[in-house]
């Protein structure tokens, strides 16, 4: 053991001396937890609306003005010709056209219905579908408003009939964990999974391929230093470094975001630190492939796209389909994210993620058996 | 006079090329043995396999009295290396260097802190000793390199082209720091291709692709020659390849 303390010493030896590492480990995890937080948002806001009003009655400027109040829509064309709107889409000005029809006033009145059509641009998909299901809501609820104040000038007219009232059936939300929707609580601590994950791979990748590229490891293969040293004074540092970016992590979520920290802190470290390996034997596994850091670089940097990706952090895993579900078994992101989001915003305990926690622990137990394996192979 | 390395018909095939081929010869307990050959001889990949680094395809070979193959651990206790690399760590300071490899050999506190002022002291370096090793010109980061790899009191150290770029008055200091640890009881083996360094070895061998072509002390070898100088016998020797 004398050996491996000889090793981690000058691990963190070269660690603080290096210029870039420790902004490395310390700025990058405060910048991306800042900016993709307030970056990476499902709430679309803004979209910019255009209006073909062909009516130009109180009920359809009605309609437009409750489009307006809305606070997601911004209506950026208002014209008479479908032409107009049709060229702003396609210069991507606006992502909705509003049309309402000629007559759509007399026909509500006298028919009790009239059409609306609304045209979504669906490059972005996403905005697309969200536009259309928040107009489609504030069509509805004009609907409402139009058959309620009916039935109160009725209610007016003729006191006595309360028969022919429509009845209205509302739906009531609560949400439950994030009760204000607030996006940054729901992001942040994924993200902090995330980044910790990331962090730690390629910095495990690097050093060690580091070493390999300036000749060191040769050095190091001379003297009586066992493999199993070797791997164990790679290691931990950047094990010990990771619970360090952590905590750092945590602060920012904690001090910028208040996002709510229901789980037991303890739980979050112990978690981590039995995650971690998961990340470290992916790094010493990619570094037994690369002969440069170069190479190391970008192998590391394939995984970790697909896994930040599909681990659940942009996307639901639950809404991808089958096969991906299956693929995201060896996903080690995925198990931390999720970890992350049960114990910092539902306070799970152990009894809850204790399926995770046997997952990764197992997972990191195949990684690191693997990178062992090949790296005897290598040397 | 003991044995302190052996081989016999000792090689290394990469597929179908073979690198090393069936090499035997013995080096005594504190000669300086000249390991000599052009660019892709041998000579780097023969030494990798008598430090450990490689495992021989066929032959034998003993080193300080182990089998390289059985009993690798003990060879390395028992050996220092100085790669054709640079291979100290250049953003370590030299003292943190010589702490790292003082450690991993097994030296005590108090022997690490002792032989590191002694080092010091001989390669007058007391002021620099915390300076990074990346800063400091080629050739003492050689001659430390050199008295990291005798640390650890090896029995046999193994140069492997250890003036490759240096200038000649620093060879020359070199050389001086390999006499002293000759004198000393170390035996050496230096792989070099200069030639003029091949006179101060006690005895050189020659590789030629793979092969042991000539092995003698330089005198003889020069007389067998018939040649002015090592470089002549080199010569000679390639031609005949």
């Amino acid at each position: 053991m004398r050996t491996v303390f000889f090793l981690v010493q000058k691990e963190f030896l070269q660690i603080f001396r290096n210029k870039t590492m420790l902004p490395f480990l310390l700025i990058m995890p405060i910048f991306q937890t800042l900016l993709l937080s307030f970056a990476a948002n499902y709430e679309i806001k803004n979209i910019a609306l255009g209006v073909v009003d062909h009516d130009l009655s109180p009920l359809s400027r009605q309609l437009v003005n409750k489009f307006r109040a809305s606070g997601y829509f911004q209506i950026k064309t208002a014209s008479f010709a479908v032409k107009n709107a049709d060229d702003a889409m396609a210069a991507d000005r606006i992502d909705l056209i509003l049309e309402i029809p000629q007559s759509f006033e007399r026909k509500l009145v006298r028919e009790g219905n009239a059409p609306v059509a609304l045209t979504a641009n669906a490059i972005n998909a996403t905005k697309a579908g969200l536009g259309m299901g928040y107009a489609q809501n504030i069509v509805r609820d004009f609907n409402v408003d139009l058959a309620q104040s009916k039935t109160a000038l009725l209610a007016s007219a003729t006191t006595a009939l309360a028969t022919g009232r429509p009845a209205n059936v509302r739906a009531t939300y609560s949400n439950w964990y994030n009760p204000h929707l607030d996006y940054k609580t729901f992001m942040v601590p994924g993200i902090l999974g995330e980044i910790v994950a990331l962090i730690i791979c390629f910095l495990t990748a690097l050093n060690i391929v580091r070493e390999r590229e300036l000749g060191t490891i040769e050095q190091i293969n001379v003297t009586p230093v066992q493999k199993w040293q070797f791997i164990l004074g790679k290691l931990l540092p950047f094990w010990l470094l990771s619970l360090v970016v952590m905590t750092v992590g945590l602060s920012i979520g904690k001090l910028v975001f208040d996002i709510p920290m229901l789980g037991n802190l303890g739980l979050v470290f112990g978690y981590t630190a039995a995650f971690t390996p998961c990340m470290l034997g992916l790094g010493f596994l990619i570094s037994n492939f690369a002969d440069s850091q170069q190479q190391a670089m970008f192998t590391a940097w394939f995984f970790m796209l697909i896994f930040i990706l599909m681990c659940g952090l942009f996307t639901p895993v639950e809404s991808m389909p089958e096969w991906a579900q299956v693929m995201n078994i060896f996903n080690p992101v995925k198990y931390f994210v999720e970890f992350m989001r049960l114990v910092l915003l539902k306070g799970a305990g152990f009894e809850d993620i204790r399926q995770n926690f046997f997952s990764v622990v197992t997972y990191a137990a195949v990684v690191n058996g693997l990178a062992v394996w090949t790296y005897r192979k290598r040397v | 006079m003991k044995s302190m390395i052996s081989t016999d018909r000792l090689s290394k095939t990469f597929g179908s090329f073979t690198a090393v081929d069936a090499i035997t010869f013995d080096v005594q307990e504190g000669e300086i043995f000249g390991f000599l050959g052009a660019n892709g001889a041998g000579k780097t990949t023969a030494l990798k396999m008598l430090t450990g680094l490689l495992t021989p395809s066929s032959g034998q070979a003993t080193v300080a009295g182990f089998d390289v193959r059985k009993k690798p651990d003990q060879v390395k206790q028992r050996i220092g290396y100085m790669s054709q690399k640079f291979s100290l760590y250049e953003d370590l300071t030299i003292r943190d260097n010589i702490r790292l490899f003082g450690g991993i050999y097994g030296l005590s506190n108090r022997d690490i802190r002792e032989k590191t002022e002694a080092l010091l002291e001989k390669l007058e370096l007391e002021g620099e000793a915390g300076k990074l090793v990346g800063s400091l010109p080629l050739g003492w980061k050689q001659k430390l390199a050199f008295s990291v790899a005798l640390l650890h009191e090896p029995g046999i150290v193994f140069l492997d082209e250890p003036t490759s770029g240096v200038d000649p008055l620093i060879r020359r200091q070199f050389w001086e720091l390999i006499y002293e640890a000759a004198a000393n009881g170390v035996t050496l083996m230096v792989t070099t291709h200069y030639m003029d360094e091949a006179e101060y070895c006690d005895r050189v061998s020659i590789m030629v692709d793979g092969k042991i072509e000539a092995l003698d002390t330089p005198r003889a070898m020069k007389k067998a020659f018939d040649a002015e100088d090592m470089d002549e016998v080199f010569r000679k020797l390639a031609r005949g390849a």
